[in-house]
């Protein structure tokens, strides 16, 4: 397997300009004859489909959920950033490209994040012309926010509510094409299979959710754009439905995963209270603009919160990161809380927790303007805990959010299979070690909007591709595995429900190969997951048939994926022996706990190819160079 | 602990009264469950998942019901809980409804979104496929990919922005349609109308947007808007029924603008 960036010649700044010129093109009349498919109808899913139906492609959109507008990230609350420099605070797209690569503790290709901050421009400009309701001053502008990670303010937002808005213009953009005719939309439907026809991506097949009925469709190139993994540790930040299934199909077929233990940890997360709990849900990062975290000075003190003088908090962000403070970077800020809760100092009836409170920033600025910024937050809050952020500071615990992770895309966009494209979370590349807060929205619609509409158009005017149908072997081969999965899968009628199985992967790997990794930690994970994994296959439980709704069945295939995914997931985590962003290995950290890079020996891409059942992959390595900067000791001092 | 945490609740027994339906064309009914060791911090549908585990280990058919973010959201759940969509707490979706509102011994009736326009599709699982179909129809922005001016150079002031925030706050769950006696959609529509008619960028489409969402909606079976102010009480993002009445507004501008012109492109008066 070759890992070709194809990152164009020439200086950093001019590399996407002189690569648009470059590419092919597929003139107006030509393109009605391709037709795309894209999985996913989130923000780099539903943006992808909109614009190249706008180009004149036709296009085959496909979700889980029963409407394109329910995709995750509806719940992103805080913000996207752009260089736009609104603010007049020293930003610009170089200063925005530094910051990514820095935040992502350069472990990212340089010339994909430059180009990224280059796009975000574009990007908010588009958003304001659909109608997305930022936030503006009284004079009538655009207002910014400031995010972790940035000594600058370049955050844009729509109450605590942007990745709703943002998401509801690309999918009302992408409505208007369904209106139109331009894309077919296959909503409540599940890709289970990539198919191939001479090694390239030519289609897939699908799970109608309702019926259950497998369907094939063919198309001329193939986006995914289904999102983060997270999940695999079951309690995370994401929709309960999100999923691995169609990258992992897509990376038994050939398509090689990167990085795959680069998994994000949010610090701000509402703590666990049970273990029915279903999922996690996040408090916005935004939050930590104007809320100060703390812990008591005292191990294991008992008091409330209000009976705690000043000087017995501790306000350890603050403390330990005097520029940044409370707007460290995410892996930062989760392990500073990890480790004040191992100290015996956390709060809350677990102990796992620390405060995040707006009492000064009551008393600064009046509790209606805490109420404008974070309103519906704050009640989001109440409604979970039953306790009033108003009164008493909130308790946070840090919990999976984002994976960095994913499948493997060169400067295209598109993976190790010809015609395969990996938009948004669902690939790897831009974020690093560590994705900053309010760079995912940015990232969606980057890849969605502006550059997977010119690679895709590039890819199909440099390849003549023969026409394909649902009648090719590969086609029926692929229905024929996908039936016997679900007939496997049913005909077991083991003791464990499916659930089960999917919380006990989930403590393995947050235990194992959560905020803290060692050799140690992740040898026992990687024992014990192909055990349950056998177990699964043994002893799972799936009521029903496969010719009927059946949610269980859902759940049933994707926790089946998952318990590959995890397996590869610590392996990675064991090969990467450094600390690095998200990515931290307790025999490699500096005297003050943080990450320790190794850049001499890890400076690069971990890519894995699936080498086939029950074998060992194999770990290809991309080695990043980063012309324009030197490689720094990231620190937020 | 500190005083800040809770203690160990005492758990609840609930009986649940379920509505099962095999499938679109099944009559369905009414079947009883019991929910036992029901922890107050659990959230409604969290209750339900423990009820589900129950059921597969006993090798009965699951309640299949609608759900994803379970943050309140996406807009995917959504069940009529003794008589009202998404439960007993204001503005507040049934995945964020915990068990706290409830007692010891309650009985709670659950069922999916009873409406014409959203046939049943199993179980709690309704098929709101009409809101897609109402956004198609004019619920956007002709906008297409690359031709944007500058985010600044279309001022927009803050009281508009604000306004229109609050209406796009809907997630489009159909809440105000399974609470109306008559299933009228006029607050989703309302909602996203006022969205994108209070800003500078919605003006070019302002007229053609508000009759073609109007059409499509009737089209689909809703009923009409007759005040009852249903929908407002239930909505989990609180949107006001002002909105509707400033549809109303609009709609009939809009009407009178396209009488107008037909009278003039036939030759005039």
């Amino acid at each position: 397997m070759e890992l070709k960036s194809n990152v164009p010649s020439g200086p950093l700044a001019q590399k996407w300009t002189k690569h648009k010129f470059d590419m092919k093109l597929v003139s107006p009349a030509n393109r009605r004859r391709y037709t795309v498919i894209v999985v996913g109808s989130g923000l780099a899913g539903a943006s992808a489909a909109a614009t190249l139906a706008e180009l004149g492609y036709h296009v085959k959109c496909y979700c889980y959920q029963d409407s394109p507008r329910r995709a995750h990230s509806i719940a992103a609350q805080g913000g996207i950033n752009a260089a736009k420099n609104y603010q007049n605070d020293g930003d610009s797209v170089d200063r925005l490209f530094y910051d990514t690569v820095k935040g992502g503790d350069f472990r990212s290709r340089e010339a994909n994040v430059h180009r990224l901050a280059e796009v975000s421009l574009n990007i908010i400009d588009q958003c304001v012309a659909q109608g997305v309701p930022f936030a503006r001053e009284y004079g009538g502008t655009l207002t910014n926010r400031s995010f972790g990670g940035a000594q600058v303010s370049r955050t844009f937002y729509a109450r605590g509510q942007t990745g709703q808005q943002l998401l509801l213009g690309a999918y009302q953009a992408l409505e208007r094409q369904i209106g139109l005719g331009t894309v077919e939309m296959f909503a409540r439907h599940e890709m289970q299979e990539l198919v191939l026809v001479d090694g390239r991506a030519r289609g897939i097949v699908t799970r109608d959710l309702v019926n259950g009925k497998i369907e094939s469709h063919a198309a001329d190139a193939v986006i995914l754009a289904t999102g983060g993994y997270g999940t695999v540790f079951y309690l995370a930040t994401y929709a309960k439905g999100a999923n691995t299934t169609a990258i992992w199909r897509a990376h038994k077929k050939g398509a090689a995963f990167a990085n795959p233990c680069f998994t994000q940890i949010h610090p701000t997360c509402i703590p666990v209270t049970g273990d029915h709990q279903s999922k996690l849900t996040l408090m916005s990062e935004s939050l930590r603009n104007d809320g100060r975290i703390w812990v008591p000075k005292t191990k294991r003190d008992a008091r409330s919160p209000d009976e705690i003088p000043e000087d017995e908090r501790d306000y350890y962000l603050e403390r330990k990161y005097p520029s940044y403070g409370n707007l460290a970077p995410r892996d930062i800020a989760s392990r500073a809380a990890k480790e004040v809760c191992d100290e015996g100092r956390g709060v809350g009836p677990t102990g796992l927790g620390v405060y995040l409170d707006f009492h000064e920033a009551i008393q600064r600025l009046g509790e209606d303007t805490i109420r404008e910024r974070y309103g519906n937050l704050f009640e989001m809050y109440e409604r979970i805990t039953d306790e009033n952020p108003y009164r008493v500071p909130m308790r946070i615990y840090p919990a999976i959010h984002y994976t960095m992770g994913g499948l493997w895309v060169d400067y295209n966009l598109m993976s190790t299979i010809p015609g395969l494209h990996v938009l948004g979370e669902a690939n790897f590349s831009d974020h690093g070690a560590n994705r900053l807060g309010a760079s995912a929205l940015m990232q969606g619609l980057a890849d969605g909007y502006f550059i997977a509409p010119c690679t895709i158009g590039h890819y199909l005017g440099s390849n003549k591709l023969e026409p394909v149908t649902v009648e090719h072997a590969a086609f029926r081969e692929a229905e024929a595995q996908v039936a016997a999965r679900a007939k496997r899968l049913l005909g077991i009628r083991g003791k464990r429900t499916v659930d089960s199985f999917h919380r006990e992967l989930g403590h393995v790997l947050w235990e194992n190969c959560g905020m803290e990794r060692s050799q140690r930690s992740l040898e026992a994970a990687l024992a014990r997951i192909p055990e349950l994994r056998e177990e699964f296959w043994r002893n799972v439980t799936v009521p029903g048939s496969g010719e009927e709704l059946n949610q269980s069945l859902e759940k049933a295939g994707r926790v089946a994926d998952f318990l590959e995914l995890g397996e590869l997931l610590c392996l990675d985590a064991l090969e990467r022996s450094e600390s690095c962003g998200c990515h931290f290995r307790t025999e490699f950290q500096t005297e003050d706990h943080e990450a320790k890079r190794d850049d001499a020996n890890f400076c690069h891409v971990a890519a894995w190819e699936h080498a086939g059942e029950g074998k060992r992959p194999v770990r290809h390595v991309e080695p990043l160079e980063f012309e324009t900067l030197t490689l720094a000791t990231r620190s937020y001092k | 602990m500190t005083a800040n945490g809770d203690g160990k609740h005492k758990t609840m027994k609930l009986t649940l009264h379920v509505w099962r339906q095999k499938n679109r064309d099944d009559e369905g009914r009414f079947v009883t469950y019991e929910a036992k060791d029901v922890s107050p911090d659990m959230s409604f549908l969290e209750m339900l998942d423990v009820v589900n585990e129950g059921l597969i280990l006993r090798g009965e058919d699951p309640i299949a019901f609608d759900y994803d973010c379970r943050e309140g959201i996406c807009g995917q759940c959504g069940v009529v809980v003794n008589g009202a969509a998404h439960g007993p707490r204001r503005a507040t979706t049934c995945c964020q409804l915990h068990m706290r509102s409830f007692h010891d011994g309650d009985a709670l009736t659950i069922e999916p979104w009873r409406a014409t326009a959203f046939p049943v599709v199993k179980d709690l699982i309704v098929d709101r496929s009409a809101f897609d179909r109402v956004i198609a129809a004019g619920g956007f922005i002709t906008a297409p990919t690359g031709n944007a001016p500058d985010g600044n150079a279309i001022l927009v002031p803050k009281a508009d922005a604000d306004l229109a925030m609050d209406a796009a706050a809907c997630i489009g769950c159909g809440a105000c349609v399974a609470a109306c006696p008559n299933a009228s959609a006029m607050l989703f529509v309302s909602a996203k109308v006022s969205h994108l008619g209070l800003l500078p960028q919605g003006q070019p489409e302002r007229s053609r947007r508000v009759l073609a969402m109007v059409a499509q909606m009737d089209e689909e079976g809703f009923g009409t808007c007759t005040n009852h102010g249903e929908c407002e009480a239930v909505c989990p993002k609180e949107i006001s029924i002002a909105f509707i009445a400033r549809m109303n507004r609009d709609y009939l501008k809009a009407l009178a603008l396209a009488r107008a012109e037909s009278k003039a492109s036939a030759g005039g008066g």
